[in-house]
């Protein structure tokens, strides 16, 4: 621990993401340039993220780190044991408990309280990256809120598929002025973005911080005709039999055998310890 | 004799640089992120005339890269050389500020700070304003990170309505009293208090 100094980052690059948080929460959606520092992991696992936890953790604090909604994947354990080495804070799996979330794409089904702050891992920060590649041209389209690319592209989904087919990344407005990208999250949590907690986004290779504060107003694209929907798969949990949550779809066999799962594993165990039972579950011991 | 006077200037920092800041951070992300929400926040003490809240903004968030204004009415010996010496923080004229300092009237008129451009709108001001203390509200406060509306006493109206049609371009402040911040961005919607 006395090794590194709290929180790995020195105090100069953590000054520098924190101007850049703050720039970014008044300015809700807009993404914030900031000099991101090579961490002790690679790129895509979420160099981003641990910046922005890294400037925010007081030793105070009580980290969760979730990954597609579970703590104990091998990105979100090595990330808090990153932080339980370099900043001693302590660590749960239990939603209610944490101050601080660290999320690769999702948003935990519980809902979070103004006491609590989200940190996305972000890969891409750009919502408009895929339809113009060039950084000065999308910065000038989000200075001229020229946003009429990305209704064309929705409306291709819909020529070509029937319907909106962005399942994921859904693109969203933010307090009616910038299109943001929600990171990959899936479009079933975009409702949950206007919620009572800070959400800080942080891209790493991408060199963008970005920041929603609480109550902001965050409507997902959409057409008149074709309203925004936010889906997920059309079971109930087959282990803790909730029907409102998030599913992960799992392959049990080659014979096509499958069962759906909560994604967010805390929110699946916490069900099954009060007693709720799934197609496929146990009784807790 | 210099010698003696100029020891001042060594003492007030934080005791705990990492934990203090990270402390006092939470604090101004806290009120930045809720606009008139009063948060505690200590770890400095800076030269006479200069709140407990306003030193420990300034040890948190500046730092050599980023250029400071001092109001006339601030500006001393003894603040620039506190400054100096725990922040390394350069002083600068209020049109290359990043962050400026002072009481309310000696801070305007505005439009001298840095707004920030079209396709960088973060490149602006932050205003730290010393204010005698949080009084009774006179201004009722909409936008993001509000839950409907909130209330807090502010020197005028018109001058932060002005700033908020700015959006989202505009300067952000701090408001600084005793061991105590709150803040407005610009994004918040300012009317009078009926």
């Amino acid at each position: 621990m006395s090794d590194y100094n709290f929180a790995y980052l020195d105090e100069q690059t953590k000054r520098m993401i924190r101007r850049a948080i703050l720039k970014g929460l008044a300015v809700p959606g807009y993404q914030v340039p900031f000099a991101s520092r090579e961490m002790p992991m690679p790129y895509g696992w979420g160099t981003g993220g641990v910046q922005v936890s890294a400037a925010t953790l007081t030793p105070d604090d009580t980290l969760k780190v979730i990954d597609q909604g579970a703590d104990d994947t091998t990105n979100a354990v090595s990330i808090r044991k990153f932080f339980e080495k370099t900043a001693g804070v302590s660590t749960t799996e239990v939603t209610e408990k944490a101050s601080v979330i660290q999320t690769r794409h999702r948003i935990p089904e519980a809902a979070l309280s103004e006491d609590q702050i989200l940190v996305y891992q972000v890969p891409i920060p750009e919502p408009l990256r895929f339809l113009e590649p060039r950084e000065t041209e999308t910065r000038k389209m989000h200075a001229l809120q020229e946003y009429g690319l990305m209704h064309v592209k929705l409306y291709e989904d819909i020529s070509q598929h029937g319907a909106i087919a962005t399942a994921y990344a859904y693109p969203v407005k933010v307090e009616g002025r910038y299109v943001m990208d929600p990171s990959p999250i899936p479009k079933f949590d975009n409702p949950k973005m206007e919620m009572a907690a800070i959400q800080l986004f942080g891209a790493g290779r991408e060199q963008r911080i970005y920041a929603l504060p609480p109550y902001t107003k965050v409507v997902s694209l959409d057409f008149e005709d074709y309203p925004f929907e936010a889906s997920k798969a059309d079971h109930p949990c087959d282990l803790c039999g909730a029907e409102d949550s998030y599913l992960d779809e799992v392959i049990l066999d080659d014979a096509g055998s499958r069962m759906f799962v909560c994604s967010d594993t805390d929110y699946c165990r916490s069900r099954r310890d009060a007693g709720h039972i799934g197609r496929m579950g146990e009784l807790a011991a | 004799m210099r010698l003696q006077t100029s020891t001042a200037v060594y003492a007030g920092g934080f005791s705990n640089p990492p934990v203090t800041a990270a402390h006092a951070f939470r604090a101004a992300m806290n009120a930045m992120a809720r606009p008139g929400q009063i948060q505690n926040i200590s770890g400095a003490i800076p030269p006479a005339g200069v709140s407990v809240a306003a030193g420990t903004l300034l040890l948190t968030l500046c730092d050599p890269e980023t250029g400071v204004y001092l109001t006339p009415g601030l500006d001393s010996d003894a603040l620039r050389g506190w400054l100096t010496f725990h922040t390394g923080a350069p002083v600068v004229e209020a049109g290359q500020a990043d962050f400026a300092l002072g009481t309310w009237d000696a801070l305007l008129p505005l439009t001298r700070f840095r707004a920030g451009t079209a396709e960088y709108p973060d490149r602006s001001a932050t205003l730290i304003i010393e204010v005698p203390g949080f009084g009774p509200p006179n201004a009722a406060l909409k936008g993001p990170g509000i839950k409907g509306t909130a209330q807090m006493q502010l020197p005028e109206i018109s001058a932060f309505r002005n700033n908020a049609v700015l959006y989202p371009l505009g300067v952000d402040f701090f408001f600084t009293a005793g061991a105590q911040v709150a803040a407005l961005p610009r994004s918040t919607q300012v009317t009078a208090e009926a």
